[in-house]
């Protein structure tokens, strides 16, 4: 009954979706206010609608109904209950049902909070918003349904993939659609902006908080997707750049651009065509990724669903919404007003070279990805792209970017002094020598390379910080003028600074584990010592066990150094029964500063007793993560700023209306 | 003008849209060769290195082995290269190579630096015995059954997710029919 129920929740869906997709439309082209108005109650009804049938699917996976086919398919009675939730969306179906209802979500935020908006811009935005809903119901309702039953129900289900029994990827698709997702809402506002025909500072100030939490989730969903591949894939790489990383990656990189092309539009009136096509594109490479990765057109580890039914379907959806937003651009975007004018050298400047450097970036990483898609398309044969390409074009791209990053935000806006701003970042260059030097001294002769990510790193860290001590007056005026400084500052001015400090950390990280990791392969028998990196590795012994789904045959080890004891490793192996799979479970053990990772290979034929052991030192790799948590709690706290919840145009209404005048 | 600017993005994204609708039709884990099942070409190979052994067809038969074709100059070998470590080591699986066009010290150089995972190593230095596997790129691997039988193929780096879901998969299936 309940599966029915959620079944029949997501139809209605659909039909509030199609309502909220026109009605409002047809209303703010002939101004008539009840018409728009249907969008509020639709867009929270949508959200309630979808929210029952996703919590209609996740009962079933809790009471184990083995009598929903979804349900049989992904999940076991054994499963500890996290993974059982976790199973919900760790499948096609469930995980576009999660798409959806994060969907429905933002259009119900902007339902809820969007008081400021002009009736007109809201109805529109609302109905975009809607237009994509009704495209995804349609996709799952028809391709995908999640709630099909099975008769005769089996007595117990075939469990999910092991691979993505874990908490770290638990997680990970719940973020990473909210980042993803959250892109429609710079794409509704785009594209309701060009029906509309304005674009002004005021839409760029209600943009910016959705492309804001969209960042910040996506970063928060990557990192964890980066950290699930680190420490459960068992071969100590953090970033393979595979294509559904790719595909997570390049709407993170053209996001970025856009929050930062946005503030332009807000400050200065300018870049309005460019950061509207940066809102639909950003919102499309979400799509690409959500067709990359459902279609199965590339295959990778993460491709847990492939169906060319739904690919065509999917492809059909991408084609129509972009090419759609892409023509009405071509339509309306040419007659949008320039706005300020501004020298090279100047904020402004420096945020178009961000512009240029990312969105450059992106192409490279598109391209990349799908390269191999061009040539077999056109009968040129088959190949494959990997890291090195990645490696030769993306980092060249990067150092600019992170060199200007400390720069700009020193410059002012229309002209700047570049002169200044360097010199005010004087205390910035001699920290960053000394990180370098440090670097030096540590890892004699490690390459080259390894030292400018170190130095680039340091520059982005203290130059972010530089730039709040220079706009606080720290030292420079008495401690109480500075902290009264402080207080005052904008949380954007906060979330800029620590979200710039936090990239530096995550450059930090991944320079130290491309530079300095160190690798030991090795059979090893218990009782055995290994060494690396100056600590002393013993191996003690391996025992087997079950635990809930799984066989897990553990290892002990103990880590020393000099002799001193430090800490007991259990690296395992795991055997899922249920669905014929082995995971291998790396021990890490981490100081903050460097990890030491320890996995536990396969018993050696003939049995002489040995296992086949990983060791790897990985300095400074923990900083990735901390780096990019750093980044995602500069996105939060730049949304917390006053002036996204207080919005100065409803504000200004109210100064010159200050009660509600009868209507004529 | 102007206009062209605005309609750009449109064209190129129709341009896209084409090449996933021949995506579609399409699949890329599948990797043609006209040699998939049959037997590896007859030849015969000096070592490279000189207490090692060469490479002939005759000894890629009797058990499931792999050939991988590398060269010291290729980068994408670099890449490979730990993951052939690891399925040599730890796997035990029996990987043998052809040295692809290639100076023999350089190679030499190149295996001292990252270690050596080959239980052989043939020197092709001008290359002809590549032509006869069919080799248009390098790196390349192919999986070899226990009758010297070419059962699968991977052009490019070999990835650790290859090597999870089909070469491991594959070794092991072919093996138990040698046993059963």
């Amino acid at each position: 009954m309940i599966p029915e129920l959620g079944h029949y929740a997501l139809v209605l869906a659909l039909f509030l979706a199609l309502v909220q997709a026109t009605l409002p439309l047809i209303g703010a082209a002939r101004g008539d206010i009840a018409w728009m108005d249907v969008a509020k109650p639709a867009a929270i009804g949508q959200f309630t609608m979808i929210l029952v049938s996703f919590l209609a699917l996740t009962y079933a996976y809790v009471v184990s109904d083995f009598s929903v086919l979804n349900v049989v398919q992904n999940s076991h009675s054994m499963k500890p209950m996290l993974y059982k939730v976790a199973g919900v969306w760790g499948n096609h179906e469930g995980s576009m049902l999660l798409w959806v209802l994060i969907l429905a979500m933002f259009g119900g935020a902007v339902a809820l909070f969007g008081h400021n908006l002009p009736p007109t811009l809201k109805a529109r935005v609302l109905s975009v918003q809607a237009m994509i809903g009704v495209a995804f119901l349609l996709f799952i309702i028809a391709t995908s349904n999640p709630f099909i039953r099975v008769d005769p129900a089996p007595l117990d289900g075939t469990d999910l993939n092991p691979l993505l029994q874990d908490p770290g990827l638990a997680f990970h698709p719940p973020f990473l659609y909210f980042g993803y997702v959250g892109f429609s809402m710079a794409f509704s506002f785009a594209v309701a902006a060009l029906i509309e025909g304005r674009v002004d500072p005021a839409w760029a100030r209600w943009v910016r908080p959705w492309t804001l939490a969209a960042w910040s989730g996506l970063t928060m969903g990557i990192a964890l997707g980066s950290w699930w591949a680190y420490y459960e894939l068992g071969w100590g790489g953090w970033w393979f750049w595979d294509p559904v990383e790719n595909a997570s990656f390049m709407p993170w990189l053209a996001g970025t651009a856009l929050l930062h092309s946005a503030i332009v539009v807000e400050k200065r009136d300018a870049l309005k065509s460019w950061t509207i096509l940066l809102a639909i594109l950003t919102f499309t490479l979400s799509l690409i990724g959500t067709f990359l990765v459902r279609s199965g057109v590339l295959t990778s580890v993460h491709a847990f669903a492939v169906d060319p039914a739904r690919g065509v379907f999917i492809l059909a959806l991408l084609v129509i919404a972009t090419a759609g937003a892409l023509l009405l651009y071509a339509i309306r975007a040419p007659s949008m007003k320039m706005g300020g004018l501004f020298a090279p050298i100047s904020r402004e400047g420096a945020l178009v070279l961000n512009n240029l450097l990312l969105s450059t970036a992106t192409a490279t990483v598109f391209l990349g990805t799908l390269y191999p898609l061009f040539l077999d398309a056109i009968d040129a044969g088959k190949v494959s792209v990997g890291p090195p390409f990645f490696n030769a074009t993306f980092i060249p791209l990067m150092v600019p970017l992170i060199a200007a990053m400390s720069v700009g935000p020193l410059l002012a806006w229309k002209r700047a002094d570049l002169a200044g701003a360097l010199s005010r970042l004087k205390f910035a260059a001699v920290l960053t020598v000394i990180c370098v030097l440090g670097a030096l001294y540590a890892y004699q002769g490690g390459p080259v390379m390894a030292l400018l990510g170190v130095a680039l790193a340091a520059w982005a860290f203290f130059g972010a910080i530089i730039e709040l001590t220079d706009r606080i007056k720290l030292f420079r005026a008495p401690l109480a003028e500075s902290w009264r400084r402080a207080v005052g500052l904008p949380r954007s001015s906060w979330g800029m600074t620590i979200a710039h400090a936090g990239m530096g950390v995550a450059i930090a990280g991944m320079t130290g584990s491309a530079a300095w990791m160190t690798e030991r392969i090795q059979v090893m028998r218990p009782g055995d010592t290994a060494q690396i990196a100056g600590y002393e590795l013993r191996f003690d012994q391996v025992e087997e066990r079950p635990i809930a789904n799984y066989q897990a045959k553990t290892g002990t080890f103990t880590l020393s150094r000099n002799g001193e004891f430090l800490a007991t490793l259990h690296p395992e192996e795991r055997w899922f029964p249920v669905s014929r799979m082995s995971t291998t479970e790396a021990a890490i053990r981490t100081n903050w500063v460097s990890d030491l990772y320890v996995v536990l290979g396969q018993e050696q034929q003939g049995g002489t007793g040995g296992y086949a052991t990983r060791l790897y030192h990985h300095p400074l790799v923990p900083w990735i993560w901390i780096g990019c948590v750093i980044m995602m709690i500069g996105g939060c706290v730049s949304l917390s700023d006053r002036r996204f919840r207080i919005g100065v145009p409803a504000r200004a209404k109210r100064d010159r209306q200050p009660t509600p005048q009868p209507a004529e | 003008m102007r206009r062209l600017i605005y309609i750009l993005p449109l064209g190129l994204f129709v341009v896209l849209a084409g090449y996933f609708a021949v995506g579609l039709t399409r699949d890329p884990s599948v990797v043609p060769s006209a040699l998939i099942d049959k037997p590896v070409p007859e030849f015969t190979l000096p070592p490279l290195l000189k207490d090692g052994q060469g490479l002939a067809s005759a000894e890629l038969k009797g058990k499931v082995q792999l050939v991988n074709v590398f060269a010291s100059w290729c980068v994408p070998c670099r890449v490979e290269h730990p993951v052939l470590m690891r399925l040599a080591k730890e796997q035990g699986v029996t990987v043998k190579a052809i040295n692809y066009k290639d100076k023999p010290e350089d190679a030499i150089r190149w295996l001292n630096q990252g270690g050596n995972p080959y239980a052989a190593i043939g020197a092709d230095q001008d290359g002809r015995v590549s032509i006869d596997w069919g080799v248009y790129g390098v790196p390349e691997t192919y999986v070899i059954d226990a009758e010297g039988r070419i059962r699968y193929k991977v052009v490019g780096p070999v990835m650790p997710d290859e090597v999870e879901r089909h070469i491991l998969p594959l070794i092991k299936s072919l093996q138990g029919d040698l046993q059963g």
